[in-house]
């Protein structure tokens, strides 16, 4: 039943109502329904179709202002009534609140209905059947095949996430939207006696019911070929200390990882940022100019609204170097005092909304790519990123896919197993110069309220030295 | 409560309407609660009710389609298997998956307890507890930012149109506090423990705060290290971290997709030094997460991988069994491609043999590198590779003396590593993810910040 159904609005405002009454400070009711596709094709074969359909609710409870708002929360994938009173009775006892018992709190009512959804509602039956999925994941993998070289494994896949959700709180938000998201995976393994190269990219959108359709199968394989070719024989890195040179686009995740997450209020919240009180203060080189926001058209991360029902906005981070603003939730507004900023984001309805990233970036600089590597007598270039992660005292590592040696200037051979580790403090202020080329790519970031769909991005930037672990 | 007979039945007449003679289910719920707190303070307590579940129907000429729900009501069932019915058309036929030959085999018991769930008031109080007790334990920690006490009932069935019925019930409970400690001028350091047990009373809480206490103090005292070669010392968890993230090299469905470092040929050659004996042991009695049934509803069983040395076995889903011509292992999860997986290891020495250089000992070691834990295994593994580049935390020993290394990565190559080991030190020790001693090996690269 879609939550377009009339009688949510009033199942809702009981649900709401009773926990009012029960002293509770603010109840938020997040609903969702999800309809996921997810296709492999291996070589020639479609070897996997898993359709996935589901829905559930998280309820929050908030209560008590001098204790710094606490909060219970209870999901539950049985959306009767019987079912959502339980969960609500369940968060409220959390709190030592209990329903019938009446503390005087009242509730004024939903607001009408701010629908996001209602030009969407045919993207799901836009996006491409299986057959289709199929065909061109199926056409990506030949195309590996006529570009590549000692192929071992060739992939290609797909998924779809179609979502319906429905955030109504006792402040009387009531927001509904529909969120499409696609990604498209290619990815090979090369071997040639005992040299291997494993090379993958991702792509993905969001609401954009035509992604795979128009996905240009041949630049990807040949893109992917290319890098497979040049992997295959590269030496692992000497470790050490290097001034290094991060392409753009996933060079991104440096920014993520070493300085992202700590500008959310939940890390404010646990005490585990260096930059809670630097607020206006220089924290990074004074080229670093950085942007987190849910707005670009399509962009993976964006959002017409967020989990907790407040409309994206475009954050600076830093400008110019210096700390202007963290990204905040509900809770992160109530307990830290920074305000929303529509960061309010969740896996699904399993998990409570936490402060998160969306579309983050490094702004453009004034200089050319060759600039930077030019500017370096002995480096490394950073040409893709692979994961990375940071740990609970800002130490961040992440590792490279393709990387590349700077000698005198210019490129020299390729290089293999290198990973950047630091902290953020160190390394943001060793930002010297960004380039001209801002681009983005799309990623999943994992973190307190689940996996979740962002952009990382950045021009070519060059970061003076960080330590490079190697053989 | 899940039922298997009448999930059986109910799927049967839906079969039978939808012309469906072979099918199968997986399903599962469970109950979790869980509480984090922060300096004194609740910090969220949540509750979750889940369910899921997951049908497969085959074609009469051998494809197969899934589809899986939250929704386990005969609606929902319903809804599911005329997914599974619409996705088998594009069913691999190839390699198309089959009910599991053993799937009505009898199980081995799995006599574990199934405790009820403590009212989350009564976490809330231990944790709180355990964060005070951690935080007077010494002047330098002032957080304890990463922590939770959590407990879960759950249950998971699985049924076929063979007449399998296979249920499981489960409980189980989890503590873990990860302090931080600050001292002037220096960069935080942060550490911590893991207690698992099959309820919250039965978590050994204060165990999990002295070793939480323990190792945070021990990292107080830090120094860079010098980039180089060492011989390094993998605690239990960190060896197992390490195996397991290329358990590609035992699973047979990585070999057959071409992504293990084994082949088809592999079985007998040498993988590891003599002295090593590797398994999988999903029954055993510490694996608190032992099932007695895989995905396919293979029974579970011990099953040898490395015997003195060399590769004994692959795991085995029903599909990848009948391409090497041999019986499924119990290592399946449910697809239509089914993914194989191990679940519980096991190193030990080879019985007979010494178990490398006996005089090899932690605490007497000099120029050593202890590596306690590894972390971002998945950006730094390149598991079809055989290759890592990890950030650890650790030890330098200096004449039998821990110091504590500020920020480092450990690299290698697994075949290397494994094929010079260098001792087997002490007994093997129980870790949530299997039970290993401690592993000694030879040169590997560690970098240090600078």
């Amino acid at each position: 039943m879609s939550f377009l159904d009339s009688q949510w609005q009033g199942r809702l405002e009981l649900l709401l109502a009773a926990g009012r009454a029960a002293g509770a400070d603010l109840v938020e009711i997040f609903l969702e329904r999800f309809d996921r596709l997810s296709v492999l094709a291996e070589q020639e074969r479609v070897t996997s179709v898993n359709p996935s359909l589901g829905c559930g609710a998280g309820i929050r409870v908030f209560h008590g202002a001098a204790d710094g708002y606490r909060d219970g929360f209870v999901s539950t994938t049985n959306l009767s009534d019987e079912g959502l009173m339980q969960a609500l009775d369940q968060a409220l006892g959390m709190l030592n609140l209990q329903r019938g018992i009446s503390n005087g709190h009242s509730f004024a009512g939903l607001n009408p209905l701010s629908n996001y959804g209602s030009s969407k509602q045919n993207w799901l039956t836009q996006c491409p059947g299986v057959q289709t999925s199929a065909d061109r994941l199926l056409e990506g993998t030949a195309k590996l095949e006529q570009h590549g070289k000692h192929l071992q494994a060739r992939r290609g896949s797909y998924s779809r996430d179609w979502q319906e959700m429905l955030v109504a709180a006792s402040d009387g938000t009531f927001s509904r939207d529909l969120r499409l998201h696609q990604t498209l995976g290619l990815s090979v393994l090369a071997a040639d006696g005992e040299h291997r190269s494993s090379v993958a990219r991702r792509f993905g959108s969001s609401d954009n019911p035509r992604d795979l359709i128009d996905w240009d199968a041949d630049a990807a394989a040949r893109d992917i070929s290319a890098s497979s070719a040049t992997m295959l024989y590269a030496d692992y890195i000497e470790a050490g200390s290097y001034p290094v040179v991060l392409a753009n686009r996933f060079g991104g995740v440096i920014f993520h990882e070493a300085c992202g997450h700590l500008l959310e209020t939940t890390q404010v919240e646990r005490g585990t940022t260096p930059f809670a009180d630097k607020m206006g203060e220089l924290i990074a080189h004074e080229s670093v100019t950085a942007i987190d926001e849910g707005l670009s058209p399509q962009s993976f991360g964006s959002l017409a609204v967020d989990d907790e029902g407040f409309e994206p906005q475009r954050t600076t981070l830093i400008e110019n170097g210096i700390l202007k603003a963290f990204l905040s939730d509900r809770a992160g507004e109530l307990r830290t005092g920074h305000a929303r900023t529509g960061s309010g984001r969740r896996q699904g309805h399993s998990y409570a909304a936490a402060s998160r990233m969306r579309n983050t970036f490094i702004a453009a600089g004034p200089h050319s790519p060759a600039d930077l590597i030019s500017s370096i007598d002995r480096g490394l270039y950073c040409k893709v990123m692979g994961g990375g992660s940071v740990g609970p005292t800002g130490q961040f590592n992440f590792s490279v896919e393709e990387g590349y040696l700077i000698e005198n200037g210019a490129l020299g051979k390729p290089v293999k197993g290198a990973t950047l580790i630091g902290d953020a403090e160190t390394v943001m202020p060793r930002i010297s110069m960004c380039g001209n080329d801002l681009d983005l790519a799309a990623g999943f970031c994992g973190s307190v309220s689940g996996s979740i769909y962002v952009t990382v991005g950045q021009p070519h930037i060059k970061v003076d030295s960080i330590t490079v672990g190697g053989r | 409560m899940l039922n298997p007979q009448q999930l059986h039945d109910q799927l049967s007449t839906l079969a039978k309407q939808e012309g469906i003679n072979q099918w199968d289910l997986g399903a599962a719920s469970g109950t979790d609660l869980s509480v984090q707190v922060d300096r004194g303070e609740p910090k969220q307590l949540k509750g979750a009710q889940r369910s899921a579940v997951t049908v497969r129907a085959w074609t009469s000429d051998g494809r197969v389609g899934i589809t899986s729900s939250t929704d386990l009501s005969i609606e929902g069932l319903a809804q599911a298997l005329k997914g599974a019915k619409e996705a088998s058309v594009f069913g691999d036929l190839e390699e198309p998956p089959g009910l599991s030959c053993r799937s009505l085999e009898p199980l081995i018991p799995l006599e574990r307890p199934r405790l009820a769930l403590q009212p989350i008031q009564n976490l809330l109080k231990t944790l709180l507890d355990a964060e005070r007790q951690l935080l007077d334990l010494h002047p330098a920690i002032n957080t304890v930012p990463y922590n939770g006490l959590s407990e879960r009932n759950g249950e998971s069935v699985y049924i076929n149109s063979l007449g399998s019925q296979r249920h499981h019930l489960s409980s189980s409970s989890a503590c873990y506090l990860y302090a931080r400690a600050e001292q002037d001028g220096r960069k935080p350091r942060s550490a911590g423990a893991v207690r698992l047990a099959y309820g919250s009373k039965q978590l050994d809480v204060q165990a999990c705060i002295k070793e939480a206490a323990e190792l945070t103090i021990s990292h107080l005292d830090y120094s860079a290290i010098d980039t180089g070669y060492y011989n390094c010392v993998f605690s239990p968890e960190a060896f197992l971290d390490l195996i397991g993230a290329f358990s590609n090299i035992f699973n047979a469905r990585s070999v057959l997709d071409g992504l293990s470092l084994s082949n088809r040929d592999s079985l007998g050659s040498t993988l590891a030094v003599p002295f090593l004996n590797l398994w999988d042991d999903p029954l055993h009695k510490s694996n608190l997460g032992a099932s007695a049934f895989d995905g396919e509803g293979t029974p579970t069983a011990p099953l040898t991988l490395i015997e003195a040395g060399n590769l004994a076995h692959f795991l085995h889903s029903e599909g990848t069994a009948r391409q090497f011509g041999v019986a499924p292992t119990g290592h399946a999860g449910m697809g239509s491609k089914v993914s194989v997986g191990p679940d519980w290891f096991v190193v030990a020495p080879t019985p007979g043999i010494a178990a490398g250089d006996a005089q090899l000992n932690r605490h007497k070691a000099d120029g050593v590198v202890w590596i306690d834990s590894l972390s971002a295994l998945h950006a730094g593994v390149k598991a079809s590779q055989g290759s890592f580049s990890l950030p650890f935390d650790g030890w330098l020993i200096k004449n039998g003396e821990r110091i504590s290394i500020e920020a480092a990565t450990v690299a290698g190559d697994i075949r290397k590593v494994l094929k010079t080991i260098l001792a087997l030190e002490g007994e093997p020790l129980v870790t949530p993810g299997g039970m290993c001693p401690y592993v000694w090996v030879e040169g590997l690269s560690i970098t240090g910040e600078t």
